[in-house]
Order: structure tokens, then C-alpha cells, then sequence
């Protein structure tokens, strides 16, 4: 009874890393059972017992932050700072069909949650990672609205299968195919609804996705609402002006001339103009973007939500690109049964109205004659001036007025996409330990566009204008059901987690005939694209076990079975077995004295996966069958007096089958001081097998002269590290760093579709300037993709001489055969930095990225010789990269092939700058407010002497710019 | 949801597709299946003008059939100059191509492609394969007739290949569609295989003249019989002129007459022409392509006239050289109405091959009718492509009695020239003697008769005229006055990319 009377109160609030309240911490006296959770306000108030009254300590721990450990010592308030984690060892994260305690995990795997989304304008998912990821490059597709990125995870494994990770939202994986009409699979949805991502690198890991794992998986789960809680309001608002940084360096008007007066023909010199025009200053613009979202969560009597809407209106720096989105996001996440009984269910809407503008302006705005005027006294053309003839009709073949094309051509389309699933987890009454879960999702989305040329545009003029109108009808289907248990052997000291399922995913894409009506004349059909309907069917069963021997000795077993509609039943399965180890070493008694180091944890994988992925064409979706297509009725034959509409025989391979990737994980993460640094460095391998890609057939052997097939192996290996450093935390003062770093090589270790290995290979990557020209190569013992060139010869001081190539082959003359491999556009290295900077209210936080030994073809650089401005009818400008070659042209067919083009385009990148101001409580203590200011491609250090050092092919023609782009945003909770 | 039914969903067809398994079942298909065969040689694919292209790579316009073969028999002679300056075009004239041109590169996959589809229309329709699929009686035997005329098309093809590329990979119906390495053929076996096609077809043909307009009859094949007959000496060091006058005699034997008026077996309505034996047709609405006939007719017409050749815009192309204008009585005075020169605006020599005006162009076909009326499309032409008529073969036949060929006479040879001659002159005043009868005026008169009819490498070739020093013309070998050149290049080389995936081919064959 003494002790008691001697019971001590202590109270106290627990905030964010932001101050803000946060309701629901645990609140324990370390070693006791005695503790408590903090409530709607953050307040806890503790009965200490009085034997802990001086000598306890009070932990503080919620899931997503930092375990927080305070002495007593008789204080009566302790309030509390919590600081995020994303290595809580104890947090849960999402891996295929479950979840797993981090600690458990033996996988190469990050889970990045909202608290660590980059700042900005972000209007597509991907943007919130980018640089955040060690092993995961990310490089946006330019600067058009909602283009989102490209994502490679350890570097792609497929020479041209497809290369994108597989992207789970809330349970239903996605198609990557492109929907029509939507620029990209991650632009329609929220980012401002998602609440982690979880990125499966390594192949133990991925496995459980068999057949479209090879490439990573990312898994997106969104904002749900917690039981208990009542209603919250969060709204934001963001505002962001997007400006052109940087335009291709071409002539002026006056160098132009200059260059026309010494080197164009006689005909084309009098056709120079009287102007000065900036063509590419013209079709550009200051884009505004704005972004708003209100979502609504809590708990309704017993049934969690969380309920959000979102609009979204940007403006591309190309004249009359838009995107505008409505979203509504629907969670409800209700337990039934005395908790038996779990249903998730998650609806999520999506409207987009883009207005695409015509990209083709970009290239023709930088090659279009400085010395004319934009508008010109053409009525026929309203008023642009265009190149035309004697009779008044457009020169054929000239290009078009860039600004008449963006101006004059509307295209639009409509997106409507709803993503949906139901979850239904069961744990029998009769058998706790054995889970039933049950997951049916959909993914509909229908586009309607259209685009309209006006008899005024150069282009249709003579066809009297031209409208196309097009649709597409999307439907994909998932059904997963899968049984677990779970088991502890105390007397063992062994616990057993079992996964045993089936998966049924179909996709269907019907693309109904479109057309292209005439304005001129009304209801004539110019032209007419057949209608199109595929589907692919997946069909898996896959099992998981995980087994953990005292805790420290973990293993994780899984082995999936995939059936794929895109092979032939002799083919179409295959079997993608994994398995993890992992030793927590940390947890072994011989290091409970090891100062420092809080956390140790070797792990090592091997699995294989597949790769199905041709794409969403007739040939990709059903490349083993030989189909007859029928042509269109602008592509038939004569016969007699009757015109006959052709039916073709299509190239196919009868023997396709899976690519195969077989990978292996080595890694260790780290803790040290208590989660102030800590982790994880991997090592990983590659190899795939039965490489799908589309290769030159032997002429005569199949129905047509390229396709997909299975021709050979590919290797990957590379090293990724991560470290993240709290460097200082004091008082109102904090510090975070983050670096992550990644080494990566490929190579081509087989070819087998040309049996001779000496053979040169398989030239790929088209360029501009010529038609049909290619100018990598991929072959045994190099790089994919490895640019295939000649040598360029120099003078004493540098310059290169024209038409002058190193003939390394020592025959006497220059030859196909002298071209060499150079570097590929891949680089060897890759950074990721992030830094976080916090003082009182305010926090500044910074992405950087950078690339080393990325190389990349310079296309406009290539195609820049004098004598191009002439082109007998018309002129055109050329890059001002000239003034370094001078070289004059034409008769040199292999300029474009010179290797003094591909340049080294290292760069470091500063992504993003965001400062945030936490204004607190207004209004009556009842809205929390935050203000905050970014910058997003706030600079660029490169050598690389084209437009953007950062491609996804290595290869530059003309390039959407990416906009920098200043965004002011705000937020409100209530 | 109705998706727990399993695997069997695995078995997947597209919807307006159809498979070989179920397309040769309905007979209704056949003659989609054979349209497509032909029009393999003007068409770039299924969608027109272009967007679903048979073969891949590349621009679908610069991957016609009809136009790279015009372009490999004509920009490399002195028959046609061109300014442009796409990769590889300029030395097609200047005749210093390389393995990796692309207009070689793409006529060779023509090429191939045309081989390949054929060799699946005759493995799918044997004899036996059609009475399994229940296609009997009539149908039975308009079937053959197709497959006749399939192994037509793939014959013809392959005499380009042998004519163009020398020693080619050798694939035929018995080779299964997949992705093997192709084995090399020699000249002389090739020359043996086709001899051996088109006798074989002869009698599966319809009747010379009784077959649907632009379908192959017997005539069709005897026509190039023979033209490979007159190349034999080319192809396998061997003179075939007997055979030559043999096949000849039976094309005139057919029924054929000149078209009275020259000009009208290149205009829009030339599925008309009592002459033309064997067509490769067009049509502004039906067939549209951005090659075949719409770049040949285009191709040479200057920009900013068009209304009067029935187009949107001349493309500013191909220009003769002189020795071509040389061939014709004085340029204006419309002796010979063969002659067809536009000159305004124009130089007869070319100072230099970049200069779109030096040279003057041969504007032979246009989209205009016999009438005057323009064709059904202003982008699109329905001028059709005489492959082979009447007057070829006419020379021909006096060709091969002037190389000792036996079964025919200098007579008859004499008589044919002169029909010929006086169509052109509309009067006897252009005849020739039984002296002047000479190869030296026959290559001239193919010359002025077949001038833009894509035959002018061939014959220069079986003349001895192509790469040797004894024949030059302006800009022959890229030098102004013209030089001989190495005589390889009397053959096109196989492409780099098939090098590169055939390690069973060998371009040292074909001198390479």
C-alpha cells in the first residue's frame, strides 16, 4: 500500500517531426506492463508506479517513427518529439499476398513512406521517389503533362520485352500498357492518396509475382482511415508555375542567313526571309498547374474510411498542352466477427481531359527557318506563314509552321479509369492460425479522342481538313485466393508461415475501329483503322514459406507457377522457384556487447522469374499463332473491276517462350547508435536466359523481316548502398542525410539466333536524319546497346576532319566493318542524395541526383553540316553545334555514324528544393497549418553539350524540355 | 466475376483475326490471301497508305516493293540522276553503295517477304490440304489456278533477286515458317529452279488474256521466261536465246496489239492498254501507298506543277542524264512522241547531281486519263505499272535473233521494231532498214521505248555497258564525265543485317 500512495502522475503530448498532435503513441514504462496510448490530442496521461517513479524510463513508440526512451526522474511532464523511421524494425511492410515484419524480411527490399515523398509538383506517383531508392533510377519522360517516367530497377533485365517493374496498387497488379489517350500507367492516380511504396528488388522477393516480376515489383499502398478515430480533414493546395529552362542551341536569323548566302543552292538562297524569329521561344510557354485535394478520414461507428477527392489542372510548356483529372478515392477497411473477419475495399475514379499538343513541333520548331515570320498575309493557311509553292499549295514535303501545328490541331481525349478491389481475410474461428484470404479487383477505364486538322493546316490542306476519331475500352480482372498459417514452435524455437494460392489475372484492350473523316466533305471516310481486341490470360498458383529458427535464422521459400495465353500450351508454363536466407546477426548473444552497432542482418537469395511482356499489339499478345489479318479498305488489290481487301499471313514463332531471369542477393543491413545511421549494401547478378527481343530474321524465314523471338542472354550485376545518417537532433534542431548509391553493368553473354558468336550482332536504335539508319548494336561481350561507330579523326588542334574515320580493319578504305563498339547510354554509376534540414517550425529538405558515364548520342549535333540548310524548295536551320565541326556535307554517308556524337553525359542533377513552414494552430487551436515553397529541377551540371544529358534510349532528337518549375503549396488539417 | 474457370482460359485467338488453322477452311478467304500476294508489289502493308507495314524498319514509303526496284534498276544508269540527299540515295548513282544501304537493303526484304508469303499460300493449298479442308469442284480448281499464280509472283521475285543480288538465300514451300538460317543458292541453281517454276505453271494457268485484270496468266509467266532467258548468258554464263525466241513467240502469239497511242500506257486509265501483259495496278482510293506508282509518276514531275499531271505536288526527283536526251531527234520537235523531256526550267547537262534542276526529267506516266480527267485522288495515283507489255517483248524477240537465238528471223524482228517505230513516228518516216537492225540500235530503241520502265540496268548489263569504261554518262561512278566502275557492281550486295543474321550466306559469291 505504500508503494501506492507513492504512485506518481505523468502527462505529457506527443507530437510529429512537425509538431503536429499525433493520437494513438504507446505510451509504456520499460520492463512493466503499465502503459498507455496518447489520445485525439496527442495528450497521455501515466500512472507510474513508485518504484519507477525516479529510476524508470517511458518509451514511446508508433509505428512509421523512431522508438523514444525518457528517464523519469520525477518529472511530472515529459512531452515528446517523435522522429520518423523508416527502419522501425518492428514496422510491418507489404511483400506479395502478406505482409512481414521488417526485421523478418530476407529480401532486397525499401519501403518509402509518405512522410519521405519528395516535395513539389508531383503529379504523377513515380515523382515521389525519384532519388530516393538505391538500385531504382527513375528519369521522367520530358516535360509533356502527366508523362511520368521511365522506372528501371537494377537496370532492366530484357534486351526489348519490356523492362518496367510490376506495379501493385492496393493488391491488383497493373498492366503497363499505355492506355490510350493517358500518357502513362502511373498518371492516373492520386499521388496525394498513396501512402507507401514498397520496391521488391531482388528475385527472393519478386518470385511470388513469377512471370512479371523480373523487372522489380512496386508495391503502392493507398490511405486508409483507423478504426477509433474520429473525423479528420486534410486538405491541400498547391500552385506551381513550370518555366523552360534550356531550348536547343540552333542558328540565329542572322547566321543563318549567313550560312544560306555561303552554302545553299541558288534556287533555295532566294528564299531566305526577312525575319528574325526565335521558333522555339514561340511554341513554348510559362505552364501554371494547380492541385488541390480534400480527403475525410476516420471512423464511422465501427467501420474506418478515409474518402478523398482530387483536381488536378496543368498546363504543358508546349503551346495548348493540358491535363486536367478529377480522382475520388474510396477505403473502407471494416473488421467483422470479433475481428476474424477483415474486408478491405478500395474504390478509386479517375477522369483526365487531356489536350495533347502535336510533340513533331518540338523537332520542327528548332529545324524551322529563323528568317520567316510566324504569321504571313496567307489567308488559306489563316494567316501563318507556311512553305508553299507557285500555285499556292504546300511545298511536299517541307515542314509545317511549328506554331500553325499547335495552334491549329486539337486533340483531345477523355480518360474515365476506376481501379477497385475487395478483400476479404478470414481467420477461422475454429483455427486462428489459419487465414483465408480472398482479394477480386478490376481495373476498367474507357478513352474517347479526338483530333482535328483544319483545312487551314499545310498538312491536310489538300485533303480539306481531316478528323480522326478514336476509342478504347480497357478491362483487366484479378482473382487471388490464398490460404495462410501460421504456427510457433516454442519447443523448437521455430515459427512456421505458410502461403499456399491462386491467381487468376486477364486483360483485354478492344480497340474499335477508328476513323478519319473528312471536314471538307462530310461523312467521307478517308481512312479507316481496323478494329482491334486482344486478351491475355495469366493463371499462377504459388506457395510461400517462411520459417524462423530462435529468430535470428530466417528463411523464406516461394515458388510460383505461371501460365501464359501469350505461349503455346507446349510452352506456355513456367516455374519460378526463390529462396532467402537471412542471420540477424545482431540478435546472436555474442554481440549483445558490441557498442555501437544496433542492428546487423546478412542476407542472401536466389530465385528465378519470368517475362511475358510483348506488349499490347496483336503480335505481342498472341506471337506464337499464325493469324491472317485483313487489311483496311484503303489497302486492297485490283482484281478484274473489284477491289479485294487483302488477307496477310503475320510473322510468328511457334516456339516463343518465357524469358527467364535467374538472380542472386547478397546484403547486409546495418543500425548503428540506435537508428542515428543506418542502412543496407546488396550485391547482385542477373542473367537472363531466352532473352525475348525483336531481332532481323534471316531473310526468307518467316512472314516478315523482324521479330520477336528468344535469341540469347543478357547479364546484370552491379552493387547498391544506402546509407542514411540522423547527423544531428538537437532540441529544436535536426539533421538527416540521405545517400544512396548504385554500380551497374550489363552485358550481352549470348546471341544464339546467329549462330557464329564473332558475328558483328543486332543493330538497334533508330536516328533521325536518314530513314532506317541505327546506330547501336548489341553484341557478345559488350553492353547492350552499345553505340556502333566510327572512328572520327581530329587535326592538331581538335577539330574533326570531315569524312575522316580511323580505318581500323587496315584495308585501305572504310567499311562497315571499320565501325567499332563505344560506350552504351547506360551509366556505371548512379547517386541518389537526399538531405533533410529542420529548425523549429521550418524544414528544408533536397533530392539530387547524379549519373556517371551515361552516354549519349547527339542527334541535332549529328545532323548539323552547312550545306543542310538547303533542301531544294525549302530551308531549314541546324543545330549551332556546326561552329565545332563546320563540317559542310552531304556527300559523307557516314557522318551521322561518327562516334565525335556520342558524348559523355554524366550529370548531376539537383531534382528538388522544398522549404516548409509549420504555421501551427489557428482558428481556435483547431486547424494546423502548413505552408511551403519548392523547386524542382533547380539545376542541371553536365557536359554534355545537347539539350538534357538525362534519356531514357541514350538518343536525342528533339526532346520535350523538362520545365523547371516552382510550386507554392499549402496544407490544412482539422 | 466468373473467373475461377482456370486454365483453359489460357487458350486465347484475337477477335478480327483469324489463324491459318480456320482461314483456309472458308474458300471465300482464298482471294484475300492471293490479293495480298500481289499486292505485295505495290502496297507497304495491311493499312493504307501506311501504318501497318509488312516489313519493319525504316520508313514504310522507302520500303515499296515497286519503288525500290525502280530506283536499283534506274538511279544507278543514265537513265535517272537525283538530288536528294537521303542516307545511301546519292550513291546509287554514283555507284559506291555499300552492304548497309538501305534502299538495297529494303528492296532484298521485299524481296524475301514476297518469297515468304507465297511459300505459305502453296504449302497451304497442296492438293491434299485443299480436299482435307472439303474445297472441291470449282472452287478445287480456282484454288490451283491461285496457286499457280502464287508460284507466279514468287517466281518473279525471285528472277529480281538473281537479276539484283546474284546468289541469294534459297527458301521454298517446304521450309517451315520459324527462324532458321537459310541456305545460300548459286546463280546457275537459281537460274535452274526458275526455269523449272515457271515451265512447271504453264499449263496451271488461266489462258493468256482470259484472266481477271491485273491477275498473271500464261502469258505473264512467258514473258518472264522470256526475259531470264535472255539474261541467261548474265546469270549463268550460258545463252539462252533460242528459248528466248520461243517464249517470245508465244507472248505475240497471245493476242496482244500495240495501244495506238503510245502515251496511253501510262496514264491513269492504262488497266485499259491492249499491250500491257502483266500490270502491277494503283488506285487513289483502294491502293494507297507512299511508294509504288506514287513515287515513280511523282517522283520526277517538279514541285509546284501538279494540276496537270492529276497530282497534289511534283516531288522535284529522278532526272535523265543526257545520253538518254541524246537518243531522241532534237528535243522540241516532236519527231518521236516517245519523247517525253520536261525542259522548262531545266539544264540538259548536270553540273552537279545535288542540283534538283540539271538534267531533264521523263515524265512518261501521269495521273490523268486518256480523256483528260484526273484520277480518283489527288495524293494517290491509279496510274498502273506496266510490268511487262507488248513492246518489250517485240525487242525482245528481235534481241535474241540478232544473238543467233534459232526459230526465228530478222524479218519478222525487223517487222516488230518498225510497228514500234511507227507508233512513234504515227508514220513509216522513223522506219529502219534491215542494215540498221543492230544490239547497238536494239539497247538504244529499249532506250526511247522503255525509258522510266525500270528495265534500263538489266539491259545495260546484257550489253555491256553498266560498269565498264567503254559506255560512261555524267556523274557514272561519281565522277562529272563518268569512269568505269569495279564490275561487282553489276550486283547489288546482300545486306549487312542478313549477313549478320545468315551465317550460312557468303557475300564473296557475289564478288563482294
Amino acid at each position: 500500500c505504500c508503494s501506492l500512495l507513492a504512485q506518481q502522475i505523468v502527462k505529457g503530448k506527443v507530437t510529429d517531426e512537425n509538431g503536429a498532435e499525433l493520437p494513438g503513441v504507446n505510451v509504456l514504462i520499460k520492463g512493466t506492463a503499465v502503459g498507455t496510448a496518447t489520445d485525439a490530442e496527442g495528450i497521455y496521461s501515466l500512472t507510474v508506479p513508485a518504484d519507477q517513479a525516479t529510476g524508470g524510463v517511458i518509451v514511446f513508440s508508433f509505428i512509421g517513427y523512431l522508438s523514444e526512451e525518457v528517464a523519469i526522474n520525477g518529472q511530472t511532464t515529459v512531452d515528446m518529439r517523435m522522429i520518423p523511421d523508416i527502419l522501425t524494425l518492428g514496422e510491418v511492410v507489404v511483400v506479395g499476398y502478406g505482409t512481414q515484419t521488417k526485421k523478418d524480411v530476407t529480401g532486397a527490399m525499401v519501403a518509402v513512406t509518405n512522410k519521405e515523398f519528395n516535395k513539389g509538383q508531383n503529379v504523377t506517383a513515380d515523382q515521389l521517389i525519384m532519388g530516393k531508392v538505391a538500385g531504382v533510377q527513375i528519369t521522367s519522360n520530358g516535360g509533356a503533362p502527366g508523362s511520368g517516367s521511365q522506372i528501371r530497377i537494377r537496370g532492366g533485365s530484357s534486351l526489348n520485352a519490356s523492362n518496367d517493374p510490376l506495379i501493385v496498387i492496393d493488391g491488383v497488379p497493373l498492366d503497363n500498357d499505355r492506355t490510350a489517350g493517358s500518357p502513362n500507367p502511373l498518371s492516373l492516380i492520386n499521388p496525394d492518396d498513396i501512402e507507401s511504396f514498397n520496391i521488391l528488388k531482388d528475385a527472393s522477393a519478386t518470385a511470388i509475382y513469377g512471370s512479371r516480376a523480373s523487372n522489380g515489383v512496386i508495391i503502392i499502398t493507398t490511405k486508409k482511415g483507423k478504426a477509433g478515430d474520429k473525423m479528420q480533414v486534410h486538405f491541400s493546395s498547391q500552385g506551381s508555375v513550370s518555366k523552360v529552362v534550356k531550348t536547343l542551341d540552333v542558328l540565329s536569323a542572322d547566321e543563318f542567313r549567313a550560312v544560306v548566302g555561303q552554302y545553299a543552292n541558288a534556287g533555295d538562297k532566294t528564299r531566305l526571309g526577312t525575319a528574325n524569329t526565335d521558333w522555339q521561344d514561340a511554341i513554348f510557354r510559362d505552364a501554371y498547374t494547380y492541385d488541390n485535394n480534400l480527403s475525410l478520414s476516420g471512423a464511422f461507428k465501427k467501420i474506418p474510411y478515409r474518402l478523398s477527392v482530387g483536381r488536378l489542372s496543368q498546363e504543358g510548356i508546349l503551346l495548348s498542352s493540358k491535363l486536367e483529372r478529377t480522382s475520388a478515392a474510396l477505403n473502407l477497411n471494416p473488421t467483422f466477427l470479433d475481428d476474424h473477419l477483415k474486408v478491405n475495399m478500395s474504390l478509386k475514379g479517375l477522369m483526365t481531359e487531356s489536350q495533347f499538343a502535336d510533340e513533331a513541333a518540338i523537332g520542327t520548331a528548332a529545324s524551322f527557318d529563323p528568317t520567316q515570320p510566324i504569321r504571313a498575309d496567307y489567308p488559306a493557311y489563316d494567316g501563318y506563314f507556311e512553305w508553299i509553292q507557285g500555285n499556292g499549295n504546300p511545298t511536299g514535303l517541307a515542314p509545317r509552321n511549328p506554331v500553325s501545328i499547335l495552334s491549329q490541331q486539337d486533340g483531345r481525349a477523355d480518360v474515365k479509369r476506376s481501379i477497385g478491389n475487395l478483400q476479404l481475410d478470414y481467420k477461422l474461428h475454429f483455427l486462428p492460425a489459419l487465414r483465408a484470404n480472398l482479394n477480386m479487383g478490376y481495373d476498367i477505364s474507357e478513352s474517347d479522342g479526338t483530333t482535328t486538322l483544319p483545312a487551314t493546316m499545310a498538312s491536310v490542306m489538300l485533303q480539306g481538313g481531316t478528323h480522326n476519331v478514336y476509342t478504347q475500352k480497357k478491362q483487366n480482372n484479378l482473382l487471388d485466393f490464398y490460404l495462410n498459417y501460421v504456427k510457433e514452435l516454442p519447443g523448437l524455437h521455430s515459427k512456421v508461415d505458410v502461403t499456399a494460392g491462386y491467381s487468376y489475372q486477364s486483360f483485354t484492350t478492344k480497340n474499335p475501329a477508328s476513323y478519319t473523316l473528312s471536314i471538307q466533305n462530310e461523312g467521307d471516310t478517308l481512312n479507316r483503322v481496323e478494329p482491334v481486341e486482344l486478351k491475355n490470360v495469366l493463371v499462377s498458383f504459388f506457395g510461400r514459406l517462411n520459417y524462423s529458427f530462435k529468430d535470428r535464422y530466417l528463411l523464406t521459400a516461394t515458388l510460383r507457377r505461371d501460365g501464359s495465353s501469350r505461349f503455346s500450351p507446349d510452352s506456355r508454363w513456367g516455374t519460378f522457384p526463390s529462396v532467402a536466407l537471412a542471420w540477424r546477426i545482431m540478435d546472436e548473444p555474442f554481440m549483445q556487447d558490441v557498442k555501437g552497432l544496433t542492428d546487423l542482418k546478412l542476407r542472401a537469395g536466389y530465385g528465378v522469374t519470368g517475362q511475358q511482356d510483348l506488349g499490347a499489339t496483336s503480335q505481342g499478345y498472341y506471337p506464337y499463332l499464325a493469324r491472317y489479318v485483313r487489311s483496311n479498305a484503303e489497302a486492297s488489290y485490283l482484281f478484274g473491276d473489284t477491289y479485294i481487301r487483302t488477307l496477310r499471313a503475320q510473322g510468328y514463332d511457334f516456339n516463343i517462350k518465357w524469358e527467364e531471369t535467374q538472380s542472386y542477393n547478397v546484403g547486409i543491413d546495418y543500425e548503428f547508435l540506435a537508428g542515428k545511421v543506418y542502412g543496407s549494401v546488396d550485391y547482385y547478378q542477373k542473367k537472363t536466359k531466352d532473352l525475348l527481343a525483336e531481332i532481323p530474321l534471316p531473310a526468307g524465314s518467316n512472314l516478315t523481316n523482324r521479330l520477336f523471338t528468344n535469341v540469347g542472354e543478357v547479364e546484370n550485376r552491379g552493387v547498391e548502398a544506402s546509407v542514411n545518417v540522423k547527423a544531428v537532433e538537437r532540441g529544436k534542431f535536426a539533421w538527416d542525410i540521405g545517400v544512396n548509391a548504385t554500380y551497374n553493368k550489363n552485358e550481352v553473354l549470348r546471341l544464339s539466333k546467329t549462330a557464329n558468336e564473332s558475328s558483328a550482332g543486332i543493330e538497334v536504335g533508330d536516328i533521325g536524319g536518314g530513314v532506317g539508319n541505327r546506330i547501336q548494336i548489341h553484341t557478345v561481350g559488350y553492353a547492350p546497346y552499345s553505340f556502333y561507330v566510327y572512328k572520327q579523326v581530329y587535326n592538331e588542334q581538335g577539330a574533326p576532319l570531315e569524312g575522316v574515320y580511323e580505318d581500323l580493319t587496315g584495308d585501305g578504305e572504310i567499311t562497315a566493318d571499320d565501325k567499332y563498339r563505344y560506350h552504351n547510354p547506360a551509366p556505371n554509376v548512379f547517386l541518389g542524395f537526399n538531405t533533410r534540414l529542420s529548425y523549429d517550425r521550418f524544414t528544408l529538405s533536397m533530392v539530387a541526383r547524379a549519373s556517371f558515364r551515361n552516354y549519349v548520342y547527339n542527334n541535332s549535333a549529328a545532323n548539323a553540316y552547312f550545306s543542310n540548310v538547303s533542301q531544294s524548295g525549302y530551308l531549314v536551320n541546324i543545330s549551332a553545334a556546326v561552329y565545332d565541326t563546320r563540317f559542310v556535307g552531304p556527300n559523307d554517308a557516314n557522318r551521322q555514324y561518327s562516334d565525335h556524337f556520342v558524348e559523355n553525359a554524366s550529370f548531376l542533377r539537383m531534382d528538388n528544393i522544398n522549404l516548409s513552414y509549420h504555421v501551427g494552430k489557428v482558428v481556435k487551436e483547431k486547424l494546423d497549418v502548413n505552408v511551403s515553397a519548392t523547386c524542382q529541377n533547380v539545376f542541371v551540371i553536365t557536359n554534355y553539350s545537347g539539350l538534357d544529358p538525362e534519356t531514357s534510349t541514350g538518343l536525342t532528337n528533339s526532346f520535350y524540355p523538362r520545365p523547371r518549375v516552382f510550386t507554392l503549396g499549402l496544407t490544412l488539417d482539422f | 466475376l466468373g473467373v475461377l474457370g482456370c486454365t483453359d482460359d489460357l487458350d486465347q485467338v484475337p477477335k478480327y483475326e483469324d489463324t491459318s488453322a480456320n482461314i483456309y477452311k472458308d474458300f471465300a478467304n482464298y482471294k484475300s490471301i492471293l490479293a495480298k500476294a500481289y499486292s505485295g508489289l505495290a502496297l507497304t502493308g495491311s493499312q493504307g497508305p501506311e501504318g501497318n507495314p509488312d516489313i519493319k524498319g525504316g520508313n514504310e514509303g522507302f520500303s515499296s516493293y515497286l519503288r525500290q526496284y525502280w530506283q536499283l534498276q534506274e538511279l544507278s544508269t543514265d537513265e535517272a540522276v537525283i538530288s536528294w540527299t537521303d542516307a545511301g540515295l546519292p550513291n546509287l548513282h554514283s555507284m559506291d553503295w555499300t552492304s548497309t544501304n538501305q534502299f538495297i537493303e529494303a528492296l532484298y526484304y521485299r524481296i524475301f517477304y514476297q518469297v515468304a508469303i507465297c511459300n505459305e499460300f502453296i504449302r497451304e493449298t497442296t492438293d491434299g490440304k485443299l480436299s482435307e479442308r472439303g474445297i472441291t469442284g470449282a472452287d478445287f480448281e480456282e484454288a490451283k489456278h491461285y496457286r499457280a499464280e502464287v508460284r507466279f509472283l514468287r517466281a518473279l521475285s525471285y528472277w529480281h533477286a538473281i537479276d539484283l543480288y546474284g546468289s541469294v538465300p534459297f527458301v521454298t514451300e517446304t521450309d517451315e515458317v520459324g527462324s532458321f538460317f537459310p541456305k545460300q543458292i548459286s546463280r546457275a541453281d537459281l537460274f535452274a529452279y526458275l526455269e523449272s517454276e515457271l515451265t512447271a505453271i504453264e499449263s496451271e494457268l488461266v489462258p493468256a488474256r482470259q484472266n481477271e485484270y491485273a491477275r498473271a496468266d500464261q502469258a505473264a509467266a512467258w514473258a518472264l521466261l522470256t526475259r531470264l532467258y535472255m539474261n541467261a548468258e548474265v546469270y549463268t554464263g550460258q545463252g539462252r536465246y533460242t528459248d528466248a525466241i520461243t517464249y517470245a513467240r508465244k507472248v505475240i502469239d497471245a493476242g496482244y496489239t500495240l495501244e495506238e497511242n503510245f502515251e496511253h500506257n501510262f496514264l491513269a486509265d492504262n488497266d485499259q492498254s491492249t499491250e500491257v501483259i502483266f500490270p502491277v495496278a494503283s488506285d487513289g482510293l483502294r491502293i494507297q501507298s507512299y511508294g509504288g506508282m506514287n513515287y515513280i509518276l511523282k517522283g520526277p514531275i517538279p514541285r509546284g506543277k501538279n494540276v496537270e499531271y492529276g497530282i497534289d505536288a511534283g516531288w522535284s526527283g529522278p532526272r535523265a542524264t543526257k545520253n538518254i536526251v541524246d537518243l531522241f531527234p532534237p528535243i522540241g520537235s516532236g519527231i518521236d512522241e516517245r519523247e517525253m523531256f520536261f525542259t522548262e526550267g531545266y539544264t540538259l547537262e548536270i553540273g552537279s547531281v545535288a542540283s534538283e534542276t540539271d538534267g531533264y526529267p521523263i515524265i512518261k506516266f501521269k495521273n490523268i486519263t486518256s480523256t483528260g480527267q484526273p484520277g480518283s485522288h489527288v495524293i494517290f495515283v491509279d496510274t498502273d505499272f506496266p510490268m511487262f507489255r507488248l513492246a518489250d517483248i517485240y525487242l525482245l524477240y528481235a534481241e535474241a535473233v540478232l544473238r543467233n537465238g534459232q526459230g526465228g528471223s530478222r524479218g519478222e524482228a525487223l517487222g516488230y521494231v518498225n510497228d514500234l517505230r511507227e507508233r512513234a513516228y504515227n508514220n513509216t518516216s522513223g522506219n529502219i532498214t534491215d542494215g540498221q537492225l543492230t544490239l547497238d540500235f536494239l539497247i538504244d530503241e529499249r532506250g526511247r521505248e522503255l525509258a522510266s520502265e525500270a528495265v534500263r540496268r538489266t539491259d545495260l548489263i546484257r550489253f555491256g555497258r553498266f560498269t565498264e569504261d567503254t559506255y560512261l554518262w555524267p556523274w557514272k561512278g561519281g565522277v562529272e564525265n563518268g569512269r568505269g566502275v569495279e564490275s561487282y557492281r553489276k550486283l547489288y550486295p546482300i545486306p549487312q543485317s542478313d549477313l549478320i543474321a545468315n551465317p550460312n550466306l557468303d557475300p564473296k559469291v557475289n564478288g563482294y
